[in-house]
């Protein structure tokens, strides 16, 4: 059961990657990294994941009962967060990138090559 | 010193925030002193730090978060001399760009000023961070800042390819960290450095050390612009202002091999060193590989960031070695290098900006001969050129030689040869630049060299004396570099530091006080025969290149011929490979990890 978590994990890094890697277009480009990125969220909630335990939430809740790890948890929000802020600036980017240039595929950009 | 431990971060970031919230009320200078007294401020707490991480490791627990029986839940900053050094140095180098930019980025918006800000904040973060999570944050900030600066001239298309290049690929970087990050978490359920050393230590490394080590260094060589994952770097710096390049260059790359450092010291020395060999190996080579790329396409190069950020590359690859070489004399070789070669190296890109300021172009051969009216700006070109080869006592000589060592030492005896003809290389084709800029000497053209987009030039009324002033002192402050009384035995000594596991996890998680060293001699100390012989061959080497690059057309044609038929093929596929699509980078990135961890699965995985 967990290994088929990490398994999807994995899927998931490489679908992103390869849709990275032939995108035609930088607004593609920057969903495949999103998708990249959330293999990282299965990944981190799958570790921390426990069979029959809670939300790690304890208040009015006996002390000793099992809870999923919120330590992961609160490192997928943080993943999140940090992430929105790249993407953000991809896509900006990707915007000004049309308006110079009137094309936003990134195979046509090859200015700077050698 | 602990309650200093956090400024160096808090300042920049902070004062940033101030920055944008009085944006629309102030003047563009109020700003401008405001970052540089905030950057000022953040560097002498740094230096304060590195003073008293000499004596032992100051650590900060946030919140009050301190370990209790050797686990820690709460997130550590943890300087020693070395990573200190490197929040010091990046706060030295920021100070050196904002003074830099009070006139030559006056026409653009305060926001320059912001992200300088955010940027240092990062770069000290991660110098200072024990947390292995915490350093994912701050390479993330670290990376939006910089690709904001890289692609600041919104109004120009190569600044925003170079950016956009930039982001995609350490985006890629920053999500195999991440993935590392987890596996290591799930196999250690600690993120705090010296837990998770402890708690892989005296386990043989198997396939999931051996997938995570794979994706944490990857990630990390992705930043330090190592072969194969070094393309990003050179549309980058081409195309960002001149002052950025020196944060780029200075500091950002070495920070990514710093970790490199950081983590095998902290976290893989335990199940690894015993099989140290492969990853070895596997690290020198490719620190041998990027030298010879990066050497090689710096001297194809005419537009004159670009020649640099090749060089750049060649010298991160010398950088990847030495560390490679997993002794802590060569680590010492490594800070003394990257301390010589930032002033250096930041001192030529600034002359780059001065250059641009005066004779409004940055393309070798469009600039024949115009150098002659800017004598200043060419003694300071040719002072760095020759800075960075590591001439006996002057510039990163200290760091070349120690590393020379090691490399003899470790086994490696050609590794000293070939820095310094990538060394040599580099150095001669910015002589060879230089030569043809400043003293108009050579073919008026060379079809060898990559044609590039100029960059917009600066307005006139940047000031041209401020300018050189501080381009002067970098490049200064980098030629003495291996003549400061005591520093290379510093660096040494804070190498040991570094490099002592036990002492950094019982400092970490149980607060044991570290035995001093005994207080290193404040003296100059020769360096081996063999050191000197290399660093005049480098000279030798450099002016030959040089000459070679000026007068190749006046060679025998029937020379000249062989020698095309001969390097021809390489040098086309070099450039092939250089396509400036962000989609050939990315999966030169996979295959490089693929490989690299497909050797370590072989050679590292014990079960």
């Amino acid at each position: 059961m967990n290994m088929l978590a990490f398994a999807v994990a994995a899927w998931i890094f490489c679908v992103g990657v390869y849709g990275a890697i032939v995108s035609r277009n930088l607004i593609h480009l920057a969903l495949c990294l999103t998708v990249t990125q959330s293999s990282t969220y299965v990944l981190l909630l799958a570790i921390g994941y426990k069979h029959h335990a809670g939300a790690p939430i304890f208040k009015g809740v006996k002390l000793g009962t099992p809870a999923v790890d919120p330590v992961v948890q609160s490192l997928t929000l943080t993943d999140i967060v940090v992430s929105v802020t790249v993407i953000a600036l991809v896509l900006a980017l990707a915007l000004d990138v049309h308006e110079e240039s009137g094309t936003i595929d990134p195979d046509e950009l090859t200015g700077m090559s050698g | 010193m602990s309650w200093a431990l956090p400024l160096p971060v808090a300042i920049p970031l902070l004062a940033a925030a101030l920055l944008v919230v009085i944006d629309h009320v102030t003047s563009r200078r109020v700003h401008a002193a405001i970052a540089i007294a905030a950057t000022a401020a953040a560097t002498g707490f740094s230096v304060l730090v590195l003073v008293a991480a000499e004596g032992h490791v100051v650590l900060h627990w946030f919140g009050g978060w301190h370990p209790g029986g050797g686990v820690a839940l709460g997130i550590a900053f943890a300087a020693d001399p070395l990573g200190a050094g490197m929040a010091a140095l990046a706060g030295v180098l920021s100070l050196f760009a904002l003074v830099y930019s009070w006139t030559y980025m006056r026409e653009e918006s305060g926001s320059f000023d912001v992200l300088v800000l955010t940027f240092t904040g990062a770069m000290a973060g991660f110098a200072l961070t024990g947390d292995i999570f915490n350093m994912f944050v701050w390479f993330e900030l670290m990376g939006v800042s910089a690709y904001a600066l890289a692609g600041f001239k919104v109004r120009e298309l190569g600044p925003l390819q170079g950016a956009v290049n930039f982001a995609i690929t350490n985006t890629l970087a920053a999500y195999m960290i991440l993935t590392g990050i987890a596996l290591l978490y799930a196999r250690t359920g600690a993120l705090n450095l010296a837990q998770i050393g402890r708690d892989l230590a005296g386990h043989p490394p198997d396939r999931l050390v051996v997938v995570s080590l794979t994706l944490l260094f990857a990630g990390l060589l992705v930043k330090a612009a190592i072969v194969p994952f070094h393309f990003w770097l050179a549309d980058a710096h081409a195309s960002a202002p001149a002052p950025v390049c020196v944060l780029f260059s200075g500091v950002m790359v070495e920070l990514g091999i710093f970790f490199v450092a950081r983590l095998y010291w902290t976290v893989f020395e335990g199940p690894l060193h015993v099989h140290a060999v492969p990853m070895r190996d596997v690290l020198v080579g490719l620190g041998v590989l990027t030298m010879l790329v990066g050497a090689f396409m710096c001297f194809l190069q005419r537009h004159l960031k670009r020649l640099l950020a090749y060089s750049t590359i060649a010298h991160a690859g010398l950088m990847l070695a030495g560390i490679a070489l997993l002794d802590p004399k060569s680590l010492a070789g490594v800070a003394d290098l990257v301390a010589a070669h930032a002033f250096l190296k930041g001192g030529l890109f600034l002359a780059c900006g001065l250059v641009l300021r005066q004779l409004r172009h940055i393309d070798e051969l469009r600039l024949r001969g115009l150098g002659r009216q800017t004598p200043a700006t060419g003694v300071l070109w040719f002072a760095g050129a020759v800075g960075l080869l590591g001439v006996p006592y002057v510039g990163s000589f200290a760091g070349h030689a120690l590393i020379d060592d090691g490399g003899i030492a470790g086994g490696y005896g050609w590794l000293p040869t070939v820095a310094m003809v990538a060394t040599a290389v580099c150095s001669g084709a910015m002589l060879r630049a230089g030569a043809r800029v400043f003293l108009g000497w050579g073919a008026a053209d060379d079809p060898i060299l990559s044609d590039e987009p100029e960059e917009k030039a600066p307005a006139r009324e940047a000031s041209v004396r401020l300018m050189t002033g501080v381009t002067a002192l970098m490049i200064a402050l980098g030629l003495i570099a291996s003549v400061v009384p005591g520093l290379v035995q510093r660096t040494e000594t804070g190498a040991q530091r570094f490099a002592d596991r036990a002492a950094y996890t019982a400092r970490v998680l149980h607060g044991t006080p570290v035995p001093l060293p005994p207080r290193p001699p404040v003296i100059v100390e020769s360096s081996t025969a063999a050191s000197l012989e290399y660093g005049v061959g480098a000279l030798l080497v450099a002016l030959a290149v040089a000459a070679l690059g000026l007068w190749h057309g006046r060679l025998p044609r029937a020379v000249g011929a062989r020698a095309g038929r001969f390097l021809g093929p390489p040098v086309a596929i070099l450039r092939a490979g250089h396509s400036g699509i962000v989609g050939d980078y990315l999966l030169w990135i996979t295959a490089g990890t693929v490989v690299i961890g497909g050797v370590w699965a072989f050679t590292l995985a014990q079960s």
